[in-house]
């Protein structure tokens, strides 16, 4: 017979070490209904018939984050017939709080508690027998890092879901509160299954109102209520947590000895300089550094050049012995051998190969970066940038570790979005995402020098400026997103843990590396390969003298790609420039930025230009003003970024709603922007104010309203709360 | 009455309630700030906001802000 078994337990009490060991390379990675939290399940080891979920680690099962939402919704819809929980044995107290719910709902429950070798090193003693006996469940000692007790911990769980006894000793609360407890019970007769009556009854009574809407017809629990908050004079969720924290600190004392060893922990130590008030932030400012400068600057874009120039490019040298054509190379001369039809070999070299190099082109760099990420993540210091940098983020609604993303993204956006995935909170982490591209990366820097050169003599302001606006455009995107319905609401708590430090092993860190880039191949490169076949298709098909065909490089005027720039230059516009030269370039320039210069090279009749394009400077000055010019450099720079980095959106927003959210904003912050930029520096410049100056004022008293327009964050809270009382006090 | 906000660093203080309704408070709890148990301030951050503090044996940080719903008397006064 199939056996479910979720594994269960708080963040950072070594969950993933122990579905690794559990389940070795069986694992299938999907998402949560309705969520973009990660769901992983496996073959438990040596059996086959058994399966893991491994739930999000979470500290309660309160209705407030989504991940305890996710996960009590598994837990009382798809009834695993066990539950393993997992407990940090030197962290017990808030570890067994979790516990002390699990077991109220009516599954078998065998606690897990990890990391004995470390407790024992400290000296302490936990009675696990004691343990087992007093929380009414089978408690054996694992230690998940070093791989101990893990089998014992597996047949355990099998054997007792195979016998599907419940618990039947939970936390036994005060007379008074089991009275109530009872009295809900009792209410809530056959509304739901009977193992499960006493979770429903203490949620409801903790006056949880998801629990309550999906009851429907509750009982009026107001009496019941009351009479509790009268007698602690305290509110049922504080009696609640209150009780549960006083069982377990009997609990506590009963199998818990403290070794004689007092110890300050080498974790307390290296916190103190890590995080010390004057030495935090010269040492966070080093190991950014080290990031970025290993990451993106040398090893990371060595792998990338390499990649890029040599294995997709046109040669690459093998340990310096012999010349070994690059994958296109050798496919030109492979195809054109075999006599391949011109249009299939364009296909196949400009369209496949280029998009498939692109794609494989980030991939050694994100690695160097995952691998980064990995190890600052497991080994605690990434709790340690949220803390150190939580204050000056929160302003314009960010969380402290979207500096990362953004530091990355200076280098390339792709890798910047992708390191996102260490931001928890949802919220934060989906504005992390649209925010990231707005800084410049490397590959817009081509366009800045082009704007630079060609319209202002190379001034030395305008590359500040660029990066200035980047940052200007999170700010206020933050700020302005915070605003919005969609990420309002109630705040996010930052009530964080600061786990122990703890030097990850390298399989653990090489397996987080890679399952994230793995991740960043498929997903990502699923729309990055087929946005550069279709840029592909439109670039080199066209018709020409009214015969469509394939078309020569230096005939992109009459590409398909040149047609839609036609149509669609009108857009442009009002930003000055109109022209479809500009509308094509800037379509380009979403296959990689630095296109933009090529393109417009091309478009202006030469065929190889430099990175910057100097040799057009003097044709693209005539074409446009100054004002002009930089509205266009604005647009590229916050407009959707490369397909690349939209890939890497698809996959980290794992949503498509969200995903052309994203896109849209940024397009529509871009278009906004740089309106304003051409029509009020036109009207600077010329003295002309026209309808366009009218609509872009009008656009900026919008702007600024949305910006410093009131929080409607604490009105949806206490309103809710109330709307709660009385949905109850109806019933 | 004071909040957990105004102590500082170094003291330990015993938590007699916590104010306020909502997400935050219930996190707090959850976290093990509950009437009658002791905290000990360890350090606040660089940049003066969010504190770490020491409670149920582990390292805990949170905002000022949200320091201020703890209500919490210091050992002597017990």
């Amino acid at each position: 017979m199939a056996v479910k078994i979720a594994l269960a337990g708080n963040p950072n009490c070594g969950k993933t070490t122990l579905f690794n060991a559990l389940t070795g390379s069986h694992q299938f990675v999907g998402n949560w209904p309705g969520v973009t939290i990660e769901k992983k399940e496996g073959k438990l080891k040596g059996y086959s018939d058994v399966t893991i979920t491994d739930l999000p680690g979470i500290y309660s099962l309160s209705p407030y984050t989504p991940e305890e939402v996710v996960a009590r919704t598994y837990l009382l819809q798809e009834r695993p017939d066990a539950i393993l929980n997992l407990v940090d044995g030197t962290n017990m107290e808030r570890n067994l709080y979790l516990t002390t719910q699990l077991m109220e709902l009516g599954i078998p429950v065998v606690v897990a508690v990890n990391m004995m070798d470390i407790v024992e090193k400290r000296g302490d003693q936990i009675q696990i027998h004691e343990l087992g006996r007093r929380l009414g469940c089978e408690v054996v000692e694992i230690s998940a890092l070093k791989e101990k007790g893990i089998g014992k911990a597996a047949a355990k769980v099998v054997e007792v879901a195979r016998k599907k006894e419940a618990s039947v000793l939970f936390p036994v609360f005060p007379e008074e509160i089991e009275q109530s407890i009872r009295q809900t019970q009792a209410h809530l007769g056959d509304a739901v299954p009977e193992e499960q009556r006493r979770f429903y009854a203490v949620k409801l009574l903790e006056k949880d109102e998801k629990i309550a809407e999906q009851i429907g017809k509750a009982a009026d629990l107001c009496a019941e209520i009351t009479t509790l908050e009268e007698l602690y004079d305290d509110d049922v969720e504080s009696i609640f947590a209150n009780e549960r924290y006083g069982y377990i600190a009997s609990v506590m004392q009963a199998c818990y000895r403290k070794g004689s060893r007092e110890n300050i922990t080498l974790s307390d130590r290296i916190d103190g300089v890590v995080t010390n008030r004057w030495l935090a932030l010269p040492i966070f400012a080093v190991v950014m550094f080290l990031v970025y400068y290993i990451s993106v600057t040398t090893v990371g874009t060595w792998a990338t050049d390499w990649v890029n120039d040599g294995l997709f490019g046109e040669s690459w040298s093998l340990a310096g012995l012999a010349q070994v054509p690059g994958i296109p190379a050798a496919m030109e001369s492979g195809l054109a051998a075999i006599g391949c039809a011109d249009w299939l070999a364009g296909l196949i070299l400009d369209g496949i190969v280029a998009g498939v190099g692109a794609v494989l082109g980030f991939v050694p760099q994100m690695l160097v970066l995952f691998l980064f990420l990995a190890f600052l993540e497991s080994c605690g210091y990434m709790a340690r940038v949220a803390f150190i940098m939580d204050r000056l983020f929160r302003r314009f609604g960010l969380s402290g570790k979207s500096f990362i993303p953004m530091l990355i993204g200076t280098g390339c956006g792709v890798p910047g979005i992708m390191a996102s995935r260490t931001i928890e909170n949802d919220r934060d982490r989906k504005m992390t995402i649209i925010a990231t591209t707005f800084i410049p990366c490397g590959a817009k820097l081509p366009i800045i020098a082009l704007i630079a050169g060609a319209l202002f003599q190379g001034a030395w302001w305008v590359s500040p400026s660029a990066y200035f606006a980047g940052i200007a455009a999170i700010v206020c995107s933050g700020i302005l997103l915070k605003k919005t319905r969609m990420f309002a609401g109630e705040p996010a708590p930052f009530v964080m843990e600061l786990p122990a430090y703890h030097l990850p092993t390298a399989a653990a860190v090489l397996r987080s590396m890679w399952e994230r880039g793995w991740s960043f191949i498929k997903k990502a490169g699923t729309v990055i390969l087929l946005s550069t076949i279709i840029i592909w298709f439109t670039t080199y098909f066209g018709w020409v003298d009214g015969q469509f065909r394939m078309l020569e490089e230096m005939e992109i005027n009459h590409s398909i790609l040149a047609l839609i720039g036609n149509t669609f230059a009108w857009l442009f516009l009002p930003l000055g420039f109109g022209d479809w030269k500009s509308a094509v370039a800037v379509i380009t320039g979403l296959v990689a930025k630095e296109n933009v210069v090529g393109t417009f090279g091309i478009l202006f009749g030469f065929a190889q230009v430099a990175e910057d394009g100097a040799e057009y400077w003097g044709t693209l000055a005539e074409n446009m003003t100054a004002v002009s010019a930089y509205s266009f450099l604005i647009f590229n720079l916050l407009c959707a970024p490369c397909f690349a980095a939209m890939g890497a959106i698809r996959r980290e927003m794992n949503h498509r709603g969200w995903f052309w959210f994203a896109i849209g904003y940024q397009s529509l912050l871009a278009y906004v922007t740089s309106l304003c930029i051409y029509q009020i520096g036109t009207w600077v410049m010329t003295g002309v104010f026209g309808i366009g100056t009218l609509a872009a004022f009008l656009l900026l008293i919008g702007f600024g309203y949305l910006l410093l327009r009131p929080y409607p964050e604490a009105r949806p809270l206490r309103g809710r709360k109330r709307r709660g009382r009385k949905a109850l006090a109806i019933r | 009455m004071r909040s957990l906000k105004e102590i500082g660093c170094g003291q330990t203080v015993t938590v007699k309630r916590l104010t306020g309704e909502g997400p935050v408070k219930r996190r707090i709890m959850d976290m093990g700030i509950t009437k009658g148990v002791s905290v000990y301030v360890r350090r606040v951050a660089p940049l003066g906001d969010p504190v770490e503090v020491m409670v149920r044996g582990y390292e805990l940080s949170l905002r000022k802000a949200d320091a201020e719903m703890i209500e919490v008397e210091s050992y002597e006064e017990v």
